[in-house]
């Protein structure tokens, strides 16, 4: 059953210089109770779908035309006033990057998440410390420690505090930008086995956002590329991981070390990414594609499912 | 022997005083510290890569500090091809042994001068060190290191400013200051870890050409135990601020032997889906580096603790050949 998709969804930001193409036109299907990652590199529009699903757009963003349905609603036509009442963190809730640093730091960390149950509903004070008390109990930290300040609290409990904010309003799905870079080595691979853990449990659906590819082939379930604000590859993680389909997702998967196996050379691509501003036209890869030839400097490649396994690629060479 | 060693570190120890409130100073008897270095000895040879690998606040950063003497040592003996380094206390003769050790910070938005072009950026090294022979002299050196940089052609960019740059070139800039003067030893912090995959491994693997081109010394800092097994040729593995265990790259990864090395390579991300990991996730988190946990440091966190561990320090000793381990459960 589907629960996200984004049809056409074209995100700018107005600057000064012009419109800067944060997202240029991408879908997406995403089920119920799947994990998807969302790759790329700095600047290729991964956190940008995530503030437009969320709504959450600086004021010089704007959502041109496209439609992001949520089982089955459009909520870019929504107004702002219906979707913070009916989605945002009560459906569709989020885990920002850097948000362990965020959290107040003269507000129990018990309040604090209560705070966001009374807000969005309609539930008595002592209801919602009740709760923020299992959610404590869930995400691992213990009830003991709601009324406790963040500066008690270690990186790795503070990162599980804002996880269970974001589970605070029971919603169906969880967007989580970044979750562990903060963190780390042993504290992210804890934080992450827990959000594993939790999506099964409570067969959450997810959006995991990371430029890190080797943290995306262990917590998700399917993966999308990008690339220059475009989607480049998408389908099951272990076919973008094992057959890359798209030059670009072959030379990132490459440039990542491996503790594991034999050692064999890093990849690197040449070049940097395209200013948005400006994109090339065609494929917006072609002018670091080794492979790239006429076509890919003048048409812009489709999504097509090459080989009809959901394993979408955008490329002349290896689409259909 | 001796003049293959580059750099020998004996004892090494850093703590840093606490600051406490004004009430605090009076009431009690002696500042608390932290430990941040305590009791580290490793050799680095010629043409050698060394790695420190650990979490942050295990005490890497410094002790690469430590060796260039950007800080004083608390205790400890640092040897640049066997002279003393704390035997030396006047600034002339640290700024001629400077010519010879180099350090690459890790964040290239911080560590370049908005102010100053990239071509001043690169020469600056030069002119303190009075190695250059007039304008032209300078002009080509720092077009020849730019060139082995692949920044070319030079003057496209010498003319520039740092935040005309994308990350990646900037971090070259820095790569290319320190390799202006030829060093003998290089300290790198975390040098390609604010920069996007696709760029990383291209910008390491300039550093890396630079690094053999000079014969030099490499002392590489990172968390990242997956990177440093494709840079370093030796690593040691750091927690609060002491060595757990040291050795050629490839057999620690292959075959570590610490409990926290263990626990280290086992939380590291693979990139393949399919890949099958031992599950060793310890629990909790760093303890403070202000009352390390007395015995074994790691104790608190360590899946195989026995009673000695609770109260007696391992010794870092040589289990193998080039291979050192502090820890009780090897020697039980």
């Amino acid at each position: 059953m589907v629960l996200l998709e984004i049809r056409d969804l074209k995100t700018y930001f107005h600057t000064m210089r012009g419109y800067v193409k944060a997202v240029d036109d991408i879908s997406l299907k995403l089920n119920k109770g799947v994990s998807l990652g969302l790759a790329g590199e700095s600047g290729c529009g991964k956190t940008t779908t995530a503030l437009s699903i969320l709504r959450l757009l600086p004021w010089n963003g704007e959502i041109l035309s496209g439609k992001i349905l949520f089982d089955g609603v459009d909520i870019v036509e929504m107004s702002s006033e219906q979707f913070r009442h009916q989605f945002r963190w009560k459906r569709i809730s989020a885990i920002f990057q850097g948000a362990m640093n965020a959290l107040h730091p003269t507000i129990h960390i018990g309040d604090q998440i209560a705070e966001a149950i009374v807000v969005h509903e309609n539930v008595s004070k002592k209801e919602a410390i009740e709760r923020t008390a299992k959610l404590l109990d869930l995400v691992g930290i213990g009830a003991s420690r709601i009324d406790h300040y963040p500066h008690e609290l270690s990186g790795g409990m503070k990162q599980r505090t804002v996880i269970a904010m974001a589970l605070a309003c029971n919603p169906d799905f969880i967007i989580a930008d970044e979750p562990t870079t903060a963190l780390d080595v042993i504290v992210a691979a804890q934080v992450l086995k827990a959000m594993k853990e939790l999506q099964h449990k409570l067969n959450l659906s997810m959006m995991f956002i990371s430029h890190d590819l080797s943290m995306l082939a262990e917590v998700c379930n399917k993966v999308a590329i990008m690339y220059a604000g475009k989607i480049v590859e998408y389908g099951d993680v272990v076919s973008i991981f094992k057959e890359p389909l798209h030059p670009y997702t072959e030379k990132l998967i490459g440039a990542f070390p491996s503790i594991l196996g034999q050692k064999r050379k890093l990849s690197s691509i040449r070049g940097f990414p395209p200013d948005l501003l400006n994109p090339p036209l065609g494929c917006r890869f072609h002018v670091r594609c080794e492979y790239a030839t006429d076509i890919c400097r003048t048409t812009e490649p489709k999504m097509t499912d090459a080989k009809g396994t959901e394993h979408f690629v955008a490329c002349h060479l290896k689409g259909v | 022997m001796t003049q293959d060693v580059t750099i020998k570190v004996q004892n090494l120890k850093k703590y840093f005083d606490l600051k406490v409130g004004f009430f605090r100073t009076l009431t009690s008897k002696s500042v608390p510290y932290v430990r941040a270095v305590d009791d580290i000895s490793f050799t680095i040879k010629r043409n050698e890569i060394f790695g420190l690998v650990g979490e942050s606040g295990c005490g890497k950063t410094t002790t690469g500090r430590l060796l260039l003497r950007l800080i004083e040592p608390t205790a400890g003996k640092i040897y640049f091809k066997g002279l003393d380094l704390s035997s030396i206390n006047n600034q002339a003769d640290m700024r001629r042994l400077r010519r010879k050790m180099q350090i690459i910070f890790q964040d290239p938005y911080e560590s370049l001068n908005p102010r100053m072009s990239i071509f001043d950026i690169i020469a600056e090294p030069l002119l303190i060190q009075k190695l250059t022979q007039g304008f032209e002299d300078t002009r080509e050196r720092v077009a020849e290191v730019l060139e082995d940089l692949e920044m070319t052609p030079p003057e496209e960019y010498i003319y520039r400013f740092p935040h005309e740059l994308s990350g990646g070139q900037r971090q070259r800039v820095a790569i290319a200051r320190a390799f202006i003067i030829h060093p003998e030893f290089l300290v790198a912090d975390e040098p390609v870890s604010m920069l996007d995959a696709s760029i990383r491994s291209e910008v390491l693997a300039l550093l890396l050409g630079l690094v053999k081109k000079h014969h030099s010394s490499f002392l590489y800092i990172t968390h990242d135990v997956a990177l440093a097994r494709y840079i370093c040729n030796r690593i040691g593995v750091m927690y609060l601020g002491k060595i757990m265990e040291q050795g050629n790259t490839e057999d620690i990864i292959l075959k570590p032997l610490h409990p926290y090395t263990e626990a280290l390579i086992s939380a590291v991300p693979v990139p393949d889906p399919t890949a099958r990991r031992s599950e060793v996730v310890i629990k909790g988190e760093v303890p403070s580096a202000i009352n390390p946990p007395p015995g074994c440091r790691f104790h608190t966190r360590c899946p195989y603790v026995m009673e000695v561990c609770r109260k007696k320090e391992p010794k870092l000793i040589e289990v193998e050949g080039n291979r050192y381990l502090a820890c009780h459960k090897y020697n039980a």
